[in-house]
């Protein structure tokens, strides 16, 4: 359980996951990736096997939220397992494509 | 946060693609060769100890490299106008040292004596062969603080000295991701850039195709003929102009049926006003391409509100005024970005009413070094310009807030009897500003340009303005000059022609 910072960068302890931390709750949660607490990205990590219920993967450039948005995250690196807060996995978020301006 | 991510991120996915062309020389770098070059040069910056990044030069393929590289660094980048007098960019390198300066070959030794300034020249940077690579610590990766400045912008300010916009990380990460889908870009796609490099438009056209995985193709000095000739070889699919830009392109294409541009899919615009008539101009030439029309600041990273091309052609095809107007609207907030209208004291004003607009969101700084945020304590920042909503929501710009004319008391729109004169058959441009008056405090004024084989009769456009305005909107003095001031970016400078009609 730690306090989540926007701007972060974490990184998964089953797989070659990593994700930007682009909204975040007040308090202390707990963010997994494939059921392993997730570390800050360049930290050393020992990798731990994926949890077969937390195994969908996560698809870079891709935003994940949960139920009530207040936590969004950007997914850096791809990789295996898939993001939960406190348990619960993150939701894929559906984003609105714009003309382009520039 | 730091701007890199995006690079990473995009080489990551697509290490072959090419990432930027300079036009001028027709060299290429791909997505991957890009970040090994921002990770060369940012050991090299590192190693120099200078606190800024200083680009004094037109665009090319140093351009996106000494960006990324100042990000892996966590050295802010600082584009400079080489435009400028020589006394100019000194007075603004003096401010930014000490500074690692990249420019180009006529301008380095001299630059090079000045106190705190290490300058390479633009070819040496770019070559590799300049770059050990070697660091002396351990530097793989880069900040992730999302509050460190990434980009300090002088604007061009009106009175005074230049003001530097501070942009963090977060404001331009913020604003790629609330504005461009990662990786969207199609292996066809490129996108012609003749934006200068030290303009925002510059920055988020560089981010924003990056971020996409777009190809850029850079073309540094802009000229109406070289955007052709390059959107026709490149097979150009998207990119961006000032009106300025825009009216010579079509001006250029003139006798022509259509541009030639089947490939180019999206041609947006921002940066002042488009006149009615070269935007409709624009859409016969180019019937197949989206228009998008843009507003934005240094400020607030760039784009905070666009209408779109199905927007553009509803309005077109609309016999409705209301909607017909639109046209000439800069569209609805981007997500993540709020807008009010306020009046002088502070309140929201309704629907239709002119006042100052201002914006709050992520995207937004409204922060200038040495003097700290100018938003308020709710986030608000004022941008100084007027304009008004309409019921729809749409950002209708009339001019900057203290642009307004106040005769007799009453508070008058320049951009409003602009846009009456300029429906008159006559008048190709128009500027009115307010002139002191021994009677009214401020007399308005107006300065026309006659559309080609035309001549200007002032008293028929007086009678034209007092047929569709209060007599009081009607300009006393109407002076006629073969062409408007406007800087490079297509900005009316409304303070030329002030100060022109009062000491001729």
């Amino acid at each position: 359980m730690s306090e989540l910072k926007t701007g972060a960068r974490l990184q998964s302890a089953v797989c070659d996951g990593e994700i930007m931390v682009v909204a975040a709750p007040d308090g202390d949660v707990n963010i997994t990736c494939g059921g392993a607490p997730m570390v800050e990205s360049g930290a050393d990590v020992d990798r731990v096997a994926v949890d077969p219920d937390h195994a969908v993967g996560i698809v870079i450039g891709k935003r994940y939220i949960n139920a009530d948005e207040t936590l969004e995250v950007l997914c850096v690196k791809a990789g295996d397992g898939s993001l939960a807060l406190d348990g619960d996995l993150l939701l894929l978020k559906d984003t609105k494509a714009l003309p382009k301006t520039d | 946060m730091n701007i890199m991510m995006l690079l990473e991120m995009t080489s990551a996915t697509f290490p072959d693609r090419p990432a930027f062309t300079d036009g001028s020389t027709g060299v290429s770098l791909t997505y991957s060769e890009l970040f090994e070059a921002a990770k060369k040069r940012a050991a090299t910056l590192r190693a120099s100890d200078a606190e800024r990044m200083v680009k004094l030069d037109v665009s090319n393929l140093g351009t996106p490299m000494s960006l990324f590289a100042s990000a892996w660094a966590g050295v802010p980048y600082v584009p400079i106008n080489y435009r400028l007098t020589n006394e100019e960019i000194e007075g603004l390198l003096e401010r930014v040292t000490p500074a690692y300066l990249v420019t180009h070959e006529e301008r380095v030794d001299h630059l090079g004596t000045l106190p705190q300034v290490h300058a390479v020249q633009t070819g040496h940077f770019v070559d590799d062969d300049h770059h050990s690579g070697h660091d002396d610590g351990d530097h793989e990766s880069w900040s992730m603080d999302p509050d460190e400045v990434a980009v300090l912008l002088f604007t061009s300010g009106t009175t005074g000295a230049p003001k530097a916009a501070v942009l963090r990380h977060k404001h331009l990460v913020s604003y790629i991701l609330s504005s461009v889908e990662f990786a969207s870009a199609g292996e066809e796609e490129a996108a012609l850039v003749s934006v200068p490099p030290y303009h925002i438009a510059g920055i988020a056209a560089i981010l924003s195709s990056v971020y996409s995985g777009r190809h850029v193709v850079q073309l540094p000095n802009f000229s109406a003929d070289k955007w052709i000739e390059l959107a026709r070889e490149h097979k150009i699919t998207t990119a961006f102009v000032v009106p300025t830009m825009l009216a010579r392109i079509v001006e250029a294409l003139e006798g022509e049926a259509d541009a030639g541009m089947p490939h180019l899919q999206s041609l947006s615009y921002g940066g002042g006003k488009m006149p009615l008539s070269v935007i409709e101009k624009a859409m016969t030439l180019f019937p197949d391409t989206d228009f998008s029309n843009a507003y934005g600041l240094t400020e607030t990273s760039s784009t905070i509100t666009v209408l779109g091309p199905d927007e553009h052609r509803s309005a077109a095809a609309s016999e409705d005024d209301a909607v017909r107007r639109r046209l000439v609207s800069v569209g609805r907030p981007l997500p993540g970005v709020e807008l009010e209208i306020r009046d002088d004291e502070g309140r929201v004003v309704g629907t239709g009413e002119r006042g100052e607009i201002y914006v709050r969101g992520e995207q937004v700084s409204g922060e200038y070094e040495g003097r700290g945020a100018v938003t308020d304590n709710d986030g608000w920042f004022p941008t100084r310009d007027a304009g008004s909503v309409d019921a729809e929501g749409y950002l209708f710009l009339e001019g900057r807030a203290d642009d307004v004319i106040v005769r007799g008391g009453e508070n008058l729109s320049p951009g409003e009897i602009e846009d009456v004169l300029l429906t008159h058959p006559t008048v190709a441009d128009a500027a009115v500003v307010g002139v002191p008056s021994e009677q009214w405090g401020e007399a308005v004024a107006a300065v026309v340009v006659a559309r080609r084989d035309e001549q200007i009769d002032t008293a028929a456009l007086q009678e034209h303005v007092k047929t569709h305005m209060r007599s009081s909107r009607v300009p006393e003095r109407i002076e006629v000059w073969d062409e408007l001031p406007y800087n490079e970016t297509g900005k009316l400078l409304r303070r030329v022609v002030k100060a022109e009609l009062e000491n001729p």
